[in-house]
């Protein structure tokens, strides 16, 4: 018995499919969300909810976010910034060496000719945004425009208004396959139990979206990035920003497999202060790592000694979704009509939602894209085979 | 401080020191294993034989303990352990890990500043880490003054302290006798026993019962107790709610219909500075968790380990005894250790009245659940504002408000409107978060999505840190 149809079905109840759901239904079409677990229980559950500009230099990803820093904002005038949690923390990039200050430097003025508020500040200055951090360290710079949601709540807050609008959420329904018509064209969707009419898919099934586009009949390389998060036991607010060492924007764009640490710090309006951040390919391996949690909590301490005597209560681990170039796919997969593909958003998925949704929605309906989908075209990877 | 290596790998590492890991640990050194045993306490015997430090129950609460000539056998067999430097006391497992030698335990000791990280290698594991007590939320819980039972026991065991002046008692659960016993024992006033479950409960159930008389007799002993002690026990009666000003100063009761439903016209107050609420046991699962073990739901709702005929979990070489695979006491759990232990070290267990007493003491713990379930009305018995999870003092009415934003299950709960993310991280709320989730989604309960902790015990990121400071680059 096939269900209700829908302009556009929408694979994955994640930050990015509630967004793309909320854009569609804003855009006035009828959408369905279907999701095999819960609402936000993949790796937006997994993240910290940052929102930034600091760690992207000048290209594509920078204008996307930018866009997208925009439109959490407006999101927040809308439905009121308590749905989401969402903080103007501001972010704080610390230097750990005095080269490490100079290609920070370098970095700043780069981000600052692409449009991002970028802050030098002094040795002396870092404690006037930071009183516990460790002293002697040689300056950094601060970005006023980071901002930070509570991600479960944002994409359920998302979702909610997407429903308000009349789209349809349908959760522990596992997606299956796709019927395409004669022509090719996707048709429905097919879940374990029922078949979803559609006149477009969406894959916004993160870091599974690379099994959920085949299972669509359009594969896009998105593997897993593992990374670990320390939670420490509740204090007071003891860390006011986002702060972490520069070597983390390296680790974000490093191809390698092997383990990566950088030290990325704040602390959380429930008191805990959350610790990573790691990267290494390992597939999905679930295993708690002692080495990285040990790696993390030294790296922690070494910007905030003061952490040495805080107690961790737990920790979690979660799979980004990265591409070989790490930008995300965004667009239609021009191998299956009717089949948009809206993953591989790394660690920044969060941050990029909002953005992804409005040109998922533009590119559905026809309308002037908010950004030049150009460089986030599912085909780029594919075009490399024929 | 750093880490303390060893090199040595013992043959069997017990995690525990109940009745279960101390009857593991026994059976495997009598067979010749190595063996280790790594337990939290500063005292062996687990929440079951608990005792003040240095006391070895030479007199201040002997009067409270049952089985101690058994427990006198097994402490026998930890000094033989103890002298091979195979005992560590006061030693907190963090997690569990593996290396080319088998498992890595890692384990916390020492205190404040001064706590550092032990390593203990085994090439098999017995996990007994017992169980903690289940509790549901009521308006009132969480005034000072409301204590789990266990808690109130520990008290009494382990310091000889009675909780308070004018104690209730209340839950449901064999449990609730000695504690209610061991009180009026010790010179405080038991106001009352309020047993939710039926008198009659037990007599569907009489050849479980009838082959462990042993334990009837045990609780016919705490019935005399109380006798003497003119101590109230009344059934089909459970708590309605706790009220003072800041502090517990009433408690009030109502009568129960066989649904475990709250009687019109019942409700009865009396005063009390101290009330003891327990609703049987939660496995502590962490250990086996983050190994991988299997677990399924058992009758009473817990979430328990999968062990087969000889207490072998689903992951190679991890073997678990006592209450991580279904609660049923000190007997059942002592019974299984020794079957664990006799496995783990590497031999057969041929001695069939082993099995048959486990068997036996099985089907006795299942007539226990079936006799005492916790009533599913305590649900209708909270208001919005009843706060659920104290940690994050998160009231009923706000987890509802995760079902409206789409939640289905306690982990979205949780993620939303953050019961289960405090210090206690789920293990007092998780029950009843899983349980009302679940009323209210029509879902199945799911106690898996919130058992997971990987971080078994807190512990100081200095601590943490310290190892990887030493590790070369």
């Amino acid at each position: 018995m096939p269900e209700r149809g829908t302009d556009v079905v929408v694979v994955g109840a994640g930050i990015i499919g509630a967004a793309c759901a909320l854009y569609a239904a804003r855009a006035g079409l009828s959408v369905t969300v279907l999701d095999r677990g819960s609402v936000g229980a993949g790796t937006t559950s997994r993240c910290e909810g940052n929102i930034l500009v600091s760690d992207k230099g000048a290209g594509p990803e920078l204008d996307l976010a930018l866009a997208s820093r925009s439109l959490w904002l407006e999101l927040a005038a809308e439905y009121g910034a308590d749905r989401f949690e969402l903080e103007e923390k501001g972010g704080l990039v610390v230097a750990t060496g005095e080269a490490g200050m100079a290609s920070l430097r370098r970095f700043a003025v780069g981000q600052g000719a692409a449009g991002v508020t970028a802050e030098p500040v002094t040795p002396d200055g870092l404690r006037a945004h930071e009183p516990n951090l460790a002293s002697g360290l040689p300056g950094g710079v601060y970005y006023p425009q980071d901002l930070q949601v509570q991600p479960v709540l944002a994409a359920a807050s998302l979702l909610a208004a997407a429903r308000d609008l009349g789209a349809r959420v349908v959760t522990g329904t596992e997606v299956t396959g796709a019927a395409r018509g004669a022509d090719g064209r996707l048709t429905a969707v097919h879940t374990r139990d029922a078949t979803y009419p559609a006149g477009a898919v969406v894959n916004a099934a993160g870091t599974w979206g690379g099994d959920v586009g085949e299972r669509l009949g359009g594969s896009v390389p998105v593997l897993p990035r593992r990374g670990f998060i320390l939670v420490t036991e509740p204090l007071p607010r003891v860390i006011r920003h986002k702060v972490y060492s520069a070597d983390y924007v390296e680790n974000v764009a490093s191809d390698d497999a092997g383990l990566e640490t950088s030290a990325v710090i704040e602390g959380t309006r429930g008191g805990t202060v959350l610790i990573g951040a790691s990267r290494e390919r390992v597939g999905f391996d679930e295993t708690l790592s002692v080495e990285v949690l040990r790696r993390l909590a030294a790296q922690a301490i070494r910007l905030f000694p003061f952490l040495a005597d805080v107690r961790l209560m737990r920790s979690y681990r979660g799979f980004r979704p990265y591409c070989p170039d790490h930008l995300p796919v965004v667009g239609h997969d021009r191998r299956v009509q009717g089949l948009l593909h809206a993953c591989g958003h790394e660690g920044a998925g969060i941050g990029l939602a909002p953005a992804t949704g409005r040109l998922i929605a533009d590119l559905l309906t026809g309308a002037h894209p908010l950004v030049d989908p150009g460089p986030f075209d599912p085909m780029r990877f594919a075009m490399e085979d024929v | 401080m750093d880490t303390s290596r060893s090199d040595r790998v013992h043959d069997v590492v017990v995690i525990g020191g109940g009745p279960a890991g101390l009857a593991a640990a026994g059976r495997a050194a009598a067979l010749g294993a190595d063996v280790a045993v790594v337990d939290a306490a500063v005292m062996p015997g687990g929440q079951y034989w608990r005792q003040p430090a240095g006391d070895v129950l030479a007199g201040s609460v002997t009067h409270l303990h049952h089985g101690l000539s058994t427990y006198r056998a097994l402490t026998g067999q930890l000094a033989g352990i103890a002298a091979g430097g195979g005992y560590y006391p006061r030693h907190s497992v963090w997690t569990v890990g593996r290396d080319e030698s088998g498992f890595v335990v890692r384990a916390l000791t020492g205190t404040g500043a001064g706590e550092y990280e032990v390593e203990i290698r085994g090439r098999r594991l017995v996990l007994a880490p017992g169980a903690y007590d289940r509790q549901v939320p009521f308006p009132g819980w969480d005034l000072p003054g409301v204590m789990t039972a266990g808690g109130v026991q520990a008290l009494l065991k382990g310091h000889a302290v009675t909780a308070g002046q004018r104690v209730v008692v209340a839950g449901t659960g064999p449990f609730l006798l000695p504690v209610a016993a061991g009180l009026a024992e010790s010179g405080a006033t038991v106001v009352g026993v309020l047993e939710a479950a039926s008198p009659l409960a037990w007599a569907r159930h009489a050849g479980a019962v009838l082959r462990n008389v042993g334990k009837l007799g045990e609780g016919a002993g705490y019935a005399r107790a109380l006798a003497r002690h003119r101590v109230p026990v009344r059934t089909r009666t459970a708590v309605l709610e706790a009220s003072g000003d800041g502090v517990l100063e009433r408690v009030t009761t109502v009568r129960l219909d066989r649904h475990g439903r709250a009687l019109p016209g019942t409700r009865t107050t009396v005063e009390a500075d101290t009330l003891a609420v327990g609703w049987g046991f939660t496995p502590q699962l962490e250990l086996p968790l983050a190994l991988g073990c299997a677990t399924r739901v058992d009758v009473d709702g817990s979430l328990v380990c999968v062990v087969d005929d000889e207490q072998r979990s689903s992951v190679a070489d991890v073997f678990i005894a006592g209450e991580a695979c279904g609660v049923g006491g000190a007997d059942l759990a002592v019974t299984e250790g020794e079957i664990a232990g006799t496995v783990a070290a590497g031999a057969a267990v041929t001695d069939r009245r082993l099995l048959r007493r486990r068997a036996a003491l099985r089907r006795f713990a299942v007539a226990m659940h079936a006799a005492h379930p916790v009533p599913s009305a305590w649900m209708e018995r909270l208001t919005d504002a009843t706060v659920l999870c104290r940690c994050e003092e998160v009231t009923v009415g706000r987890a509802r408000e995760a079902l409206l934003l789409g939640a289905d299950d306690a982990r979205s709960a949780k993620l939303l409107t953050r019961p289960g993310m405090g210090w206690c991280q789920g293990r007092v709320c998780g029950y009843a978060t899983s349980c009302l989730m679940s009323a209210w989604s029509g879902r199945p309960a799911s106690p898996a999505s919130m058992a997971a902790r990987p971080v078994a015990a807190p512990l100081r990121l200095g601590t943490l840190a310290a190892a990887d400071d030493r590790a070369p680059g």
